[in-house]
C-alpha cells in the first residue's frame, strides 16, 4: 500500500518539476512583458525533439543537448522580435494571445514537417539502473529532473534578485516608461526574457524526454500544465511556479493511480478551473489591483 | 452612417449568392465544401459575437460543437428520438451548461479567460474520448440520418438548402442582436468594461447572454454536422478545431458578421486546396493567425470595407471614434 503511494508520489514530483520549469518560463515572460506566451510548450518540444534529431545526426549527447538549447533560445528570441515586438505597443490582450497561439501552432506544424510525426525516446543521462526507496522504484533520470529543477530555481532566484538584467526585467514589467527613464533598454530586456524562457523550456524538455516520450505535439499539454502550475502558484514568486507544478504533478499522478488513468489529463484542468474561480491570485499570490 | 441599410443589403447579397451557387458548382464535392463552409460560418457568427463584440475570447468553442454533435447522435441513435427534438433538447442542454459555466468563467479576464475556456474545451474533448460506452471513444460513432416525419433528409443537394437557410437565419439574428440594446451594451463592454458598468450596463448579464447565444449557435451547427456527415468523432471537439474557429473569426474580421462568414469560407476552402500538402496545414493556420494579428488586427472585411468606402484619412478618424466597430 505505502510503497504504491510512494511510487505515485515520486513520479508525480518528477513530472511536476517539469511542469514547474515550464511554468517558470511563463513566469519570466509575464514578469517582463505581461504577455502570456502560449508557445511556451513548444519550447519544451523543440528542446526534446532537437536533441533527439541532433543525436540521430551523429552528434554526441552533450553537444546535441547544448545545440538544442541554443536553437530554442534563438527561436524564443525570434518569436519576440518578429511577432511580439511589432504589435506589442498598441495590441490588446486578446491580440497578443492570438499571436502566441498562432506561433505555437506554427512551430508545431514546422516540427512536424522538418522532423516527423513519430514518438521518439531519448537515452537516459546516466543509465537505466533502478533505485529502490522503501519499496518504490525510480530511475536515475528522476534524480536528474529533480536536481536540474532545483539548480534552475536557485539560479533564477539569483538572477532576479542579484543581477542587473534580472532587475531590469522586473522593472520593465512594473512600469515600462519609468524603466526606460532610468536607462533600461526595454527592447533588449524583452528579447532576453524570451531567450531565457526558451532556455528553461528546452531544459525541461530535455530532462523529461528520457522518462516520457517526445513528439511534435507534446508541447500543447506540457505548456498547458505549466500554465496550470504558474496559475496555481501565482505570478508573484518564481519558486511558487515550481511548487504549483509539483502540486499539479502529484495530484495528477495520484488521480491516475487511484481514480482513473483516462481522466489523468483532465485533473490538471479541473485544478486550473477551481483555482481560477476561487483563488485567482494563486496560492502564494499577492492580490493585485487593476488601474482602469 | 445608418445602422440598418448596409446590413440588410448584405443579407440580400448573401441570399443571392446562396441561391445561385448550386448552379455554378460542378459536382457534389464542391457542394460538400459549401455545406461545411455554411456550418463553420454559423459557429463563427456566434463566436464573433463573443470575441468581436463583447471582447471575450473563447478557446473552447469546438467543445460546444462537439456536444451538439454528440447530443444529437446519442439521442437519435441510442434513444430513438426524432432528429429535430433531439437537436433542440441538445441545444437547450448546451445553453444550460454554458449558462452555468459563464458566470465563473466570464468573471476572468484576458489570459485567464483564454485558459479557462481552453481547459473547458479540453475537458469536454477528454470526456468524449473516454466515455466509449456512449460516444464510441476515439473512433467516433455513426449517426442516424435526419428524419423529417417520413422524409429522410439525405444527400448534398438537400442539405445545402437546409444549411443555407440556417446560415441566413444566423446572420439575420446576429445583425439584429448587434443593432439591439444588447449589441450596444456589448460594444460598451468591449470598449471599457468599467465605463460600461458606471453607465449602468449590467456587464455580467450581457456577457453571460452572449456566451450562451454563441454556445447555442455552435451546438446547432454541431447537430447538423453530425446528421449531415452521418458520423461524429472527438476530432470535432478538439483543441485544434477551437483554434480553427478563432482563426476564421480573426481573419474575417472581429466585430463583423460578414467577416465571420468570409473567414469561414476562406479557411474551409484552404485545407481542401492544401489537401496534397496535408502536413502544412498547421503551419499555414499558425502563420495566418500571426500575420493577420500583426498586420491587419481588424481582419479582412473591416479593413477592406474601410478602404473602399472612404478616403483613408476619414476612415482613420472614424475608426478611432467608434473603437474599430464596423458592421
Amino acid at each position: 500500500m505505502f510503497s504504491e503511494f510512494l511510487q505515485y508520489l515520486l513520479s508525480g514530483i518528477t513530472i511536476g518539476s517539469t511542469y514547474g520549469l515550464v511554468g517558470l518560463g511563463f513566469f519570466i515572460i509575464y514578469n517582463a512583458s505581461h504577455v502570456i506566451n502560449f508557445a511556451q510548450g513548444e519550447f519544451v518540444m523543440i528542446g526534446g525533439m532537437g536533441t533527439v534529431f541532433m543525436m540521430q545526426a551523429g552528434l554526441p549527447m552533450p553537444v546535441a543537448i547544448i545545440m538544442a538549447i541554443l536553437l530554442t533560445i534563438v527561436i524564443g528570441m525570434l518569436l519576440e522580435k518578429l511577432a511580439i515586438e511589432p504589435s506589442r505597443k498598441n495590441a490588446s490582450v486578446v491580440t497578443l494571445i492570438i499571436i502566441t497561439i498562432g506561433a505555437s501552432i506554427f512551430l508545431r506544424g514546422l516540427a512536424q514537417v522538418v522532423w516527423d510525426k513519430d514518438f521518439h525516446t531519448m537515452p537516459a543521462f546516466s543509465g537505466e539502473e533502478t533505485i529502490h526507496i522503501l519499496g518504490a522504484v525510480i530511475v536515475p533520470q528522476n534524480l536528474w529532473v529533480l536536481g536540474g529543477g532545483g539548480v534552475i530555481v536557485l539560479a533564477i532566484m539569483y538572477f532576479f534578485g542579484r543581477t542587473a538584467l534580472g532587475k531590469a526585467m522586473l522593472a520593465t514589467a512594473y512600469n515600462p516608461l519609468a524603466a526606460q527613464l532610468v536607462g533600461i533598454n526595454i527592447r533588449t530586456t524583452l528579447l532576453w526574457s524570451f531567450g531565457l524562457s526558451g532556455l528553461l523550456g528546452a531544459i525541461a524538455g530535455i530532462l523529461v524526454a528520457p522518462i516520457t516520450f517526445t513528439s511534435y505535439d507534446i508541447g500543447i499539454m506540457l505548456g498547458l500544465k505549466g500554465f496550470c502550475a504558474v496559475i496555481l502558484g501565482g505570478f508573484s514568486h518564481g519558486w511558487a511556479a515550481i511548487v504549483g507544478g509539483i502540486i499539479v504533478g502529484v495530484a495528477e499522478s495520484l488521480g491516475a493511480g487511484y481514480i482513473s488513468s483516462e481522466y489523468k489529463d483532465a485533473i490538471a484542468f479541473i485544478i486550473i478551473l477551481l483555482v481560477l474561480f476561487f483563488m485567482p491570485d494563486g496560492l502564494f499570490g499577492r492580490r493585485g489591483t487593476d488601474r482602469v | 452612417m445608418t445602422l440598418k441599410h448596409p446590413s440588410t443589403g448584405g443579407l440580400l447579397i448573401l441570399a443571392v449568392i446562396i441561391a445561385i451557387l448550386p448552379s455554378i458548382l460542378p459536382n457534389n464535392f464542391y457542394m460538400d465544401v459549401a455545406i461545411r463552409i455554411g456550418l463553420n460560418a454559423i459557429v463563427c457568427i456566434g463566436l464573433n459575437l463573443l470575441i468581436g463584440y463583447a471582447g471575450q475570447i473563447s478557446l473552447g468553442h469546438a467543445g460546444f460543437v462537439g456536444l451538439g454533435a454528440y447530443g444529437s447522435a446519442i439521442l437519435t441513435g441510442e434513444f430513438g428520438w426524432p432528429a429535430i427534438p433531439a437537436m433542440l433538447v441538445t441545444a437547450l442542454f448546451v445553453a444550460l451548461l454554458a449558462f452555468v459555466l459563464a458566470r465563473p468563467v466570464l468573471r476572468l479576464k484576458g489570459h485567464f479567460l483564454a485558459m479557462a475556456t481552453l481547459g473547458m474545451g479540453i475537458i469536454i474533448s477528454i470526456v468524449l474520448n473516454t466515455e466509449a460506452r456512449w460516444t464510441g471513444g476515439p473512433d467516433g460513432m455513426a449517426v442516424q440520418p435526419m428524419m423529417f416525419f417520413e422524409y429522410m433528409v439525405f444527400g448534398e443537394a438537400v442539405w445545402y438548402w437546409i444549411v443555407g437557410a440556417a446560415l441566413l437565419i444566423a446572420v439575420w439574428l446576429s445583425l439584429n442582436l448587434i443593432d439591439s440594446p444588447v449589441g450596444r451594451a456589448l460594444r460598451a463592454v468591449h470598449g471599457s468594461e468599467v465605463a460600461a458598468e458606471v453607465c449602468g450596463v449590467n456587464t455580467t448579464q450581457y456577457k453571460v447572454k452572449v456566451f450562451v447565444i454563441s454556445a447555442v449557435f455552435a451546438s446547432v451547427s454541431g447537430s447538423m454536422l453530425a446528421h449531415y456527415g452521418a458520423f461524429v468523432s472527438p476530432e470535432d471537439a478538439s483543441f485544434f478545431r477551437s483554434i480553427e474557429l478563432v482563426t476564421m473569426v480573426v481573419l474575417g474580421g472581429m466585430a463583423s458578421t460578414y467577416g465571420a462568414v468570409v473567414g469561414a469560407t476562406i479557411l474551409t476552402i484552404l485545407p481542401q486546396a492544401l489537401a496534397r500538402f496535408e502536413d502544412l496545414e498547421h503551419m499555414v493556420f499558425g502563420l495566418i493567425l500571426m500575420l493577420t494579428m500583426i498586420f491587419m488586427p481588424k481582419g479582412l472585411v473591416p479593413t477592406l470595407s474601410a478602404k473602399f468606402r472612404r478616403s483613408p484619412v476619414k476612415v482613420e478618424a472614424e475608426s478611432e471614434a467608434q473603437g474599430g466597430g464596423a458592421t
